[in-house]
C-alpha cells in the first residue's frame, strides 16, 4: 500500500486529533465527530439532535447564518453536517492551504453557536420535511425500518427523529442537548491531506485547547426488539424487502471474516445474491447485503425491491442464498473478495475525505487506527475454511423480515 | 498531467490524460447514442442494450464478464442518458490489459435471445423501481412535456409496453446502426502508458465497423403548459419545471453553470435562503442541463402540498428579480470559488476526471485541463451573466407535478 503517515494526539481535555499526511494531493479534508447523536435524545423527544444539527450552523461566533455559509463558500469548502446515532458529525474538504482558516470557522460553530430562537421553527420544519420524504420513498423507508427492528433502541431508532415527537421539542431541549453533548472528551477530529502534523496540532490546540471537559454522563440503556416480522401496507409499484440477521461488530477479531462472508453474498456483480436473484432469474433490479454495526453489535442488512407478483419468490430465493452460504465457499469467490479489498484500499488513498472519515471512525470504534497495510494483511490471510467456520458459528438464521408494499408475504415459519 | 489524442482508421476517437502519480486508472467508452436517437417503436432500447452489454460475447459469458471484472477488483458500471451511453470502470494500473479487453467486449455483445428474455424482466423491474421514485417520475413527465415532438423528450427507460414489445432483432438492428466506431470515444484518465493504451486499442478495436450516425441537433422549440400527474398517496408534492437554456456548445454554458449555483444550489443560494432555510421546502433547486443543440433550466421544488402555491410564487419573484437586475459581483465571486474547489477536488481521482474528459470531447471535441477550466471560470464576468439572462431568462415553459395535488397554478 505504501507507507501511511498517521499521527494521533490526545489533548489534556480529552479531545483526540488523528491525522494522515498525504503529500501527493492538493486537498485536505476533515471529519469532526462530536458525541451529541440521536441516542441521547430524550425518549419522547426523538429528533432533538437532528434539529440541533441543523440549527448549529445558523450563526456562530462573529458570523450570522448567511455570513457563515459565505465564508465557507469563499474558502471553497465542500461540507456537510449530519446526525448519526452516536454523533453530530461535521465533514468538509477544501484546498490544503485553506484548511487552517476553515477549521477556525468550525471552532466557532462547535463552541459558540448562536442557536437562534427565531430560527428554531425553521430548523424543526426542515427536519419534518426530511422525515416526510422518507415516508414517500419506500426503499429508504424499508432500510430505516429494518434498522429500527434489527438493533436495540435507541441505536436502531432513526437518527433523524420521529415525526410525532417534533411538535413537543422546544428550543430549550435543543440547547440542553448541546450543553450535554458538546464537549472535548469523546470528540474526535480526523484530518487527512496535504498537511503538516505539527502545524495542525498547534492550530487545534489554539482553537480547542481551553474547551472545558464534561462532568460525564450516563449512556442510554439498550432495549432489544422481540418481534421478528413486519409488514407495512403502502401503494407502491414494487414490494420492498428487508432482511436482517446477526453478525460480529467492527473491532471483533472475526470482523474481516464476516466482511468476506458478506462480500461473497453481495460484493460485486459476480456475488451470489446479484447472480442468483437478478442475473439468473431476473427477479429484481436491486438486491444487496451489507455489514452494519454499532459498538459491540453487528448485523447483516439485506434489501431487495421487486414487483409485487414476484416478491414472494424474491424473498424465498434471497433467504435460500443466505442460508446456502454455510454449505460451502469456492476459493475463487474468496479470491475475488481479496481483489476487491486490495483495489478499494489502494484507491481510498486518492480521497482525502474518505481517509479523514475512516481514521476518525477507527478512533471511535477501536481507539487506534488500523492502517491500510494491516487491513490488507488481515484480508490476505483469510481462507475459505475460516469463513465457513465463521458462517457456522454465526449462521444466517433468526431473521428479522420487513416488507413494504401492497400485500404481505409469507415468511417461512422455521425462520422466525 | 499529459494529454494525448488520436483516431483509429475506423474512426474510433482515443483521448487520454495521464498521470503517473495516480494510484488508479479510469477507462470509459462514450457512445454517442441514447434515447433521443431512438424511434418510438424501440423506446428504451439504448438503455436495455446497455444492460445486455454485460451479457458477453462468443468468448465471454455473462458470468465471465462479472467474474473477471471482480477478479481484478474493478469498480465498473454503465449509464444511459438522452445522448450518451457510457461504459466505464476504474482499476489498479496493473490490470489495464484485462480491463481494456473486457470494456471492449461490452461494446459488441452477442445479444443472445435467452439473455435478452431474462434481462427484459430486470428492465421491467427497473421501470417499477423508478415508478416508486416520485422525483424521477416528475423528471420524465416534464421532459416529455417540454420537448414534445422533439427527440429529447423521449423516455430513457421506455415504457412497460415498449419494453415488453421489443424484440432482440430490433435491438440487433439498433446496435448495428449506432455502435459504429465513429460514434465512440475511448477516454483514459490516470496512471497508464500511452503506447500501451494504443497497443490495446488496436488489438481490441481495430476490427470494429467504421462509420458515424447523424443526429439532428436543431434547438428545441418547447411547448408551454402544465401537466398534472396526480400520483399515489404521497406526503410531499414534487414540482419540476423546465425552461430553455444554452446548449452544450454555446459559449454561455459556463455562465449558465455559475448562475445555477448562485440562484439554485443546494446550499447558500437565493432559492436556499428563501425556501429551504426557513423550512418552507425540503428542496428548492435549479440546475442547468446541456444537450446537443439545446439546453434547459430545471427547477425542482419539493414541499408539503399546502405550501406549493406560495413557494412557486416565491420562486417566480426570485426569477423576476434576477431577470431584471442580474446578480452581484459578490455572488459571482463566491460561486466561482465554490465551482473551482469542486473542480479541483473531483480531479484528484482519475474516475472524477473521466466524465469531464470524455464529456468535453463528445460535446465539444476539445480537451480542457483542470487549469484550463479554472481559467475559463475565472474569466466569466457580470456582463456574461447579463448576456445569458437576456437570451435565456430564468422561468418555466413547462411544469410537471407529482403528488397528492390535483391542480397547480401555473
Amino acid at each position: 500500500m505504501g507507507k501511511q503517515l498517521i499521527q494521533t494526539h490526545r489533548f489534556p481535555n480529552g479531545l483526540t486529533l488523528v491525522t494522515e499526511s498525504m503529500p501527493d494531493v492538493q486537498s485536505a479534508a476533515f471529519t469532526i465527530m462530536v458525541p451529541g447523536g440521536s441516542i441521547y435524545d430524550p425518549p419522547d423527544k426523538r429528533g432533538t439532535a437532528s434539529i440541533l444539527a441543523d440549527l448549529i450552523s445558523r450563526g456562530a461566533g462573529e458570523y450570522d447564518s448567511q455570513q457563515l455559509s459565505s465564508a465557507l463558500d469563499n474558502l471553497g469548502v465542500q461540507r456537510h453536517e449530519g446526525v448519526s446515532n452516536a454523533h453530530i458529525t461535521f465533514t468538509g474538504a477544501t484546498l490544503a492551504d485553506k484548511i487552517g482558516e476553515t477549521l477556525k470557522i468550525y471552532a466557532h460553530i462547535i463552541r459558540e453557536p448562536h442557536l437562534p430562537e427565531d430560527q428554531f421553527d425553521a430548523s424543526r420544519a426542515g427536519v419534518a420535511q426530511a422525515l416526510l420524504s422518507v415516508e414517500d420513498d419506500a426503499r429508504q423507508k424499508a432500510l430505516v425500518e429494518l434498522k429500527r427492528r434489527a438493533f436495540p433502541a435507541p441505536w436502531g431508532l432513526p437518527s433523524d427523529g420521529e415525526l410525532a415527537h417534533l411538535a413537543g421539542i422546544t428550543i430549550e431541549d435543543v440547547r440542553t442537548h448541546y450543553k450535554e453533548g458538546f464537549h472535548p472528551d469523546d470528540t474526535i477530529i480526523g484530518i487527512a491531506g496535504n498537511i503538516d502534523f505539527d502545524e495542525v496540532r498547534d492550530l487545534i490546540e489554539s482553537l480547542f485547547g481551553d474547551w472545558e471537559p464534561s462532568a460525564g454522563r450516563e449512556e442510554p440503556a439498550l432495549d432489544f426488539p422481540t418481534e421478528k416480522t413486519f409488514f407495512t401496507e403502502q401503494e407502491t409499484t414494487q414490494t420492498h424487502l428487508g432482511v436482517a440477521y446477526d453478525a460480529v461488530p467492527y473491532g471483533h477479531p472475526d470482523y474481516y471474516t464476516a466482511w468476506a462472508a458478506v462480500g461473497i453474498l453481495s460484493g460485486g456483480m459476480s456475488a451470489r445474491l446479484f447472480t442468483e436473484v437478478r442475473e439468473k432469474r431476473g427477479l429484481c433490479y436491486t438486491v444487496s447485503a451489507s455489514l452494519v454495526g454499532m459498538p459491540g453489535i453487528g448485523r447483516v442488512l439485506c434489501y431487495a425491491g421487486t414487483t409485487s407478483e414476484r416478491a414472494q419468490e424474491t424473498l424465498d430465493v434471497t433467504l435460500h442464498e443466505l442460508q446456502r452460504l454455510g454449505e460451502g465457499i469456492d476459493i475463487s469467490e474468496l479470491e475475488r473478495c481479496k481483489a476487491r479489498a486490495k483495489s478499494s484500499l489502494i484507491m481510498s488513498q486518492e480521497s482525502t475525505s474518505s481517509r479523514a472519515a475512516s481514521i476518525a471512525r477507527d478512533w471511535f470504534y477501536l481507539k487506534h487506527i488500523t492502517t491500510l497495510d494491516q487491513i490488507h494483511d488481515e484480508i490476505q490471510q483469510l481462507t475459505t475454511d475460516r469463513i465457513l467456520g465463521y458462517v457456522h458459528a454465526h449462521p444466517a438464521a433468526n431473521f428479522t423480515v420487513l416488507t413494504i408494499g401492497p400485500k404481505p408475504l409469507e415468511v417461512p415459519r422455521d425462520l422466525s | 498531467m499529459i494529454f494525448h489524442e488520436t483516431k483509429l482508421d475506423n474512426g474510433l476517437q482515443i483521448i487520454a490524460e495521464l498521470n503517473p502519480n495516480a494510484h488508479s486508472l479510469a477507462i470509459g467508452y462514450f457512445v454517442r447514442t441514447g434515447s433521443r436517437d431512438e424511434t418510438a417503436d424501440v423506446s428504451g432500447v439504448s438503455h436495455f442494450l446497455e444492460h445486455m452489454a454485460f451479457k458477453g460475447n462468443e468468448k465471454y459469458t455473462a458470468d465471465d464478464v462479472n467474474r473477471i471484472f471482480d477478479e481484478i477488483g474493478a469498480n465498473y458500471n454503465a449509464s444511459t442518458s438522452e445522448e450518451i451511453t457510457l461504459y466505464y470502470g476504474s482499476f489498479l494500473p496493473e490490470y489495464i490489459d484485462t480491463a481494456m479487453e473486457l470494456l471492449s467486449t461490452l461494446i459488441h455483445p452477442t445479444l443472445r435471445q435467452e439473455d435478452f428474455d431474462i434481462e427484459k424482466k430486470v428492465i421491467l423491474e427497473e421501470i417499477g423501481m423508478y415508478d416508486d421514485l416520485h422525483s424521477f417520475t416528475a423528471y420524465e413527465k416534464v421532459m416529455q412535456a417540454h420537448f414534445q415532438g422533439h427527440p429529447l423528450g423521449q423516455s430513457i427507460l421506455g415504457s412497460v409496453q415498449s419494453i415488453t414489445d421489443l424484440t432482440a432483432e430490433q435491438m440487433r438492428d439498433y446496435h448495428a446502426k449506432h455502435y459504429l466506431a465513429g460514434n465512440l470515444t475511448l477516454a483514459v484518465a490516470g496512471n497508464a502508458d500511452w503506447h500501451k493504451v494504443l497497443e490495446l486499442a488496436h488489438k481490441f478495436c481495430d476490427h470494429w465497423p467504421g462509420g458515424q450516425t447523424d443526429r439532428p441537433t436543431d434547438e428545441a422549440q418547447p411547448k408551454t403548459g402544465t401537466q398534472i400527474i396526480t400520483e399515489k398517496k404521497t406526503q410531499q408534492q414534487h414540482i419540476m419545471q423546465l425552461a430553455p437554456a444554452p446548449s452544450a456548445r454555446d459559449i454561455l454554458r459556463l455562465p449558465a453553470e455559475i448562475l445555477a449555483v448562485v440562484i439554485g444550489d443546494d446550499s447558500n443560494s437565493r432559492l436556499y435562503w428563501k425556501l429551504v432555510d426557513p423550512g418552507l421546502a425540503e428542496s428548492a433547486e435549479i440546475g442547468f442541463n446541456e444537450y446537443d443543440g439545446s439546453g434547459t433550466w430545471l427547477t425542482y421544488l419539493c414541499s408539503e402540498p399546502d405550501l406549493i402555491e406560495s413557494n412557486l410564487q416565491l420562486i417566480q419573484q426570485i426569477f423576476d428579480d434576477v431577470n431584471q437586475r442580474g446578480i452581484t459581483q459578490e455572488e459571482l465571486d463566491r460561486a466561482k470559488n465554490k465551482l473551482a474547489s469542486r473542480l479541483v477536488l473531483r480531479s484528484e481521482r482519475p474516475m472524477g476526471r473521466l466524465s469531464s474528459l470524455g464529456g468535453n470531447w463528445v460535446y465539444r471535441q476539445k480537451y480542457y485541463s483542470v487549469a484550463d477550466d479554472l481559467e475559463l471560470l475565472n474569466n466569466i464576468s457580470l456582463d456574461d451573466i447579463q448576456e445569458l439572462l437576456k437570451k435565456y431568462p430564468l422561468g418555466h415553459s413547462t411544469t410537471a407535478a407529482v403528488g397528492p395535488m390535483t391542480t397547480v397554478v401555473d
